[in-house]
């Protein structure tokens, strides 16, 4: 079965036609090469798919596109506007939050779920937050001060 | 890109809409935040012909809850769950159990239903199509064994891992099921039916849940026990993103010295979560040696942990015993 999907695709709208059986990951993989997005393990362990609908995070690996109809959906290329880096990239990149950079699409995205929703985030509400990414190569310390870092940046005008 | 088998996706507004398409097709499967269905449709266990999204339903959504009484909708995020500030004042092992599911993008997907509805787990189940073909597969899926238990005679041990249903079974909730033959009531506990060695009440395991073709977890519900405390903890490898190795939830009711009520339930044990039998007979008297005693008594003989997660039975088995203590003792101290 196929539909057309209608979204809100990092800002946009866009209409589409899905397989019902589409996962949103592949979705924004290999309908519309949004390449961002990463695919790290076999359904829901590991938080490089990480996706926002809605201001929410969540796996894109274990959702359906389809489901997604009349929502907003956003990814890490829709974060830079006009060239800049948003400020949780820009945090990620000052703190040196990406080594490798495989979870960092996934864990950018969540970072940004958690500032919006809290502003000046304490370290305990970081760490909470990016539970479900897990990073192979940082250590974590780091990332955990690009995402202070971006809340920073964020509150000192630099907001979207 | 491996493509999910073809399935056809069905989006119902109201519920009256979900309970029609499931009635048209028993065999369609309930898709809540897809945390274990997609899993498992992906890893080849199951291939559904046709979902149907509850996450689109409005009247599924709502928590209502104030001192008395507390009435959750089937799709209720668990994170919403979590953090209801209701909830967590009035039905502490609830929120704590919520808090405590895989981890926070998880709980924005999951929901209560497909929380309470949780497959059963097991390593030889939970893995690819390649694993489980390379092993035989094994009776819960096309297999003629069972690799835990290979005298077990067609009886599958895998083992239930929701983190809701010890908190809510502590709690005495009912759960309201709509099918084709309209609503009815069971006490949560009725509606898992996983194998049960202790008692002799159960199947053959491959069976989990009570559920009648075409039935919908649509509600749970709790009235409050007055005076009852309640707490959830858990086990676990990792801090995060970590089924239990062992999960226990404890109520109870502290009169003076005298413990007047004690109930406790376990997950990521047995075949279906266990609200312990037997726990009045402790009541009565002080929270001393004799209840400790008692309890552990009763865990031996109640929770039963197989070989089906990398954490062997018997130490899932003492653990819980020990959360249980801990629990108690805490939950009797305070206030
Ligand atoms: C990495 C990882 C870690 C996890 N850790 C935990 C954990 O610590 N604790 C835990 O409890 N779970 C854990 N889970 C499992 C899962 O995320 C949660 O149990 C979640 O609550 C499942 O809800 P869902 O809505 O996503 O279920 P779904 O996957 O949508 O559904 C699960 C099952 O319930 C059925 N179902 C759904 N809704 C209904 C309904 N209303 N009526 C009848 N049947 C229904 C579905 O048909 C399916 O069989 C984990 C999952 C992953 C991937
Ligand atoms: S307990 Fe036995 S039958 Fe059940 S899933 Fe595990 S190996 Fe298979
Ligand atoms: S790809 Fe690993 S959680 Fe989605
Ligand atoms: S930077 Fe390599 S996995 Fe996180």
């Amino acid at each position: 079965m196929a539909r057309l999907l209608t979204l809100m695709l990092n800002g946009r709208k866009r209409v589409d036609a899905v397989a019902d059986n589409l996962l949103l990951l592949d979705y924004l993989r290999e309908s519309l090469r949004l390449t961002g997005t990463k695919t790290g393990c076999d359904g829901g362990e590991c938080g490089a798919c990480t996706v926002l609908v809605d201001d929410r995070p969540r796996l894109s690996c274990l959702t359906l596109a389809a489901s997604c109809e009349g929502r907003r959906v956003e990814t890490v290329e829709g974060l830079a506007e006009g060239g800049r880096l948003a400020p949780v990239q820009q945090g990620f990149h000052e703190k040196l939050g990406a080594q490798c950079g495989y979870c960092t699409p996934g864990l950018i995205m969540a970072s940004e779920g958690l500032l919006r929703r809290s502003g000046d985030p304490s370290e305990t509400e970081i760490r909470e937050a990016l539970a479900s990414n897990i990073c192979r190569c940082t250590g974590y310390v780091k990332i955990i001060e690009a995402v202070q870092h971006a809340a920073r940046l964020r509150a000192g005008g630099e907001t979207r | 890109m491996e493509a999910l088998p073809e399935f056809e996706l069905l989006r119902p507004r109201t519920l009256a809409e979900a309970v029609d398409a499931r009635a048209a097709d028993p065999a369609a499967r309930l898709l809540g935040g897809g945390t274990d269905l997609v899993v498992n449709i992906r890893r080849g266990i199951e291939a559904p012909g046709r979902l149907i999204d509850l996450t689109g339903v409005a009247e599924l959504m709502t928590i209502k809850a104030d001192a008395q009484a507390l009435e959750l909708g089937a799709s209720v995020s668990l994170a919403d769950l979590a953090a209801n500030e209701a909830v967590r004042a009035h039905y502490p092992a609830l929120a704590e159990a919520a808090a405590s599911i895989a981890g926070p993008t998880h709980r924005e997907m999951g929901t209560v239903g497909g929380n309470l509805c949780l497959d059963t787990r097991c390593i030889y189940y939970n893995q690819s199509d390649w694993w489980r073909a390379a092993n035989h597969n094994c009776l819960k899926t096309t297999g003629q064994m069972c690799h835990v238990a290979p005298k077990s005679r067609g009886v599958c041990f895998a083992t239930f891992s929701g983190d809701l249903a010890p908190a809510l079974l502590v709690l005495g909730a009912e759960i309201e099921l709509v099918g084709p033959a309209g609503a009815r009531l069971l006490p949560l506990g009725e509606l898992y039916i996983g194998h049960a060695r202790h008692d002799g009440s159960g199947g053959d395991g491959k069976r989990y849940l009570s559920l009648r073709p075409g039935e919908i977890v649509t509600r749970v519900r709790v009235r409050a026990a007055p005076g009852l405390r309640s707490a959830y903890d858990k086990i676990r490898i990792r801090r995060s993103i970590e089924y239990p190795v062992a999960g226990v939830a404890a109520a109870l009711k502290r009169e003076g010295g005298v413990l007047a009520d004690l109930r406790l339930a376990f997950t990521g044990t047995n075949p279906r979560p266990v609200l312990l039998a037997g726990t009045e007979k402790l009541c009565g008297g002080a929270l001393d040696d004799r209840v400790f005693a008692g309890l552990d008594a009763l865990v031996r003989d109640q929770v039963m942990a197989m070989k089906t997660t990398f954490t062997p039975g018997h130490y899932r088995r003492r653990v819980a015993g020990v959360l249980a203590k801990r629990l108690v003792t805490r939950l009797f101290a305070a206030g």
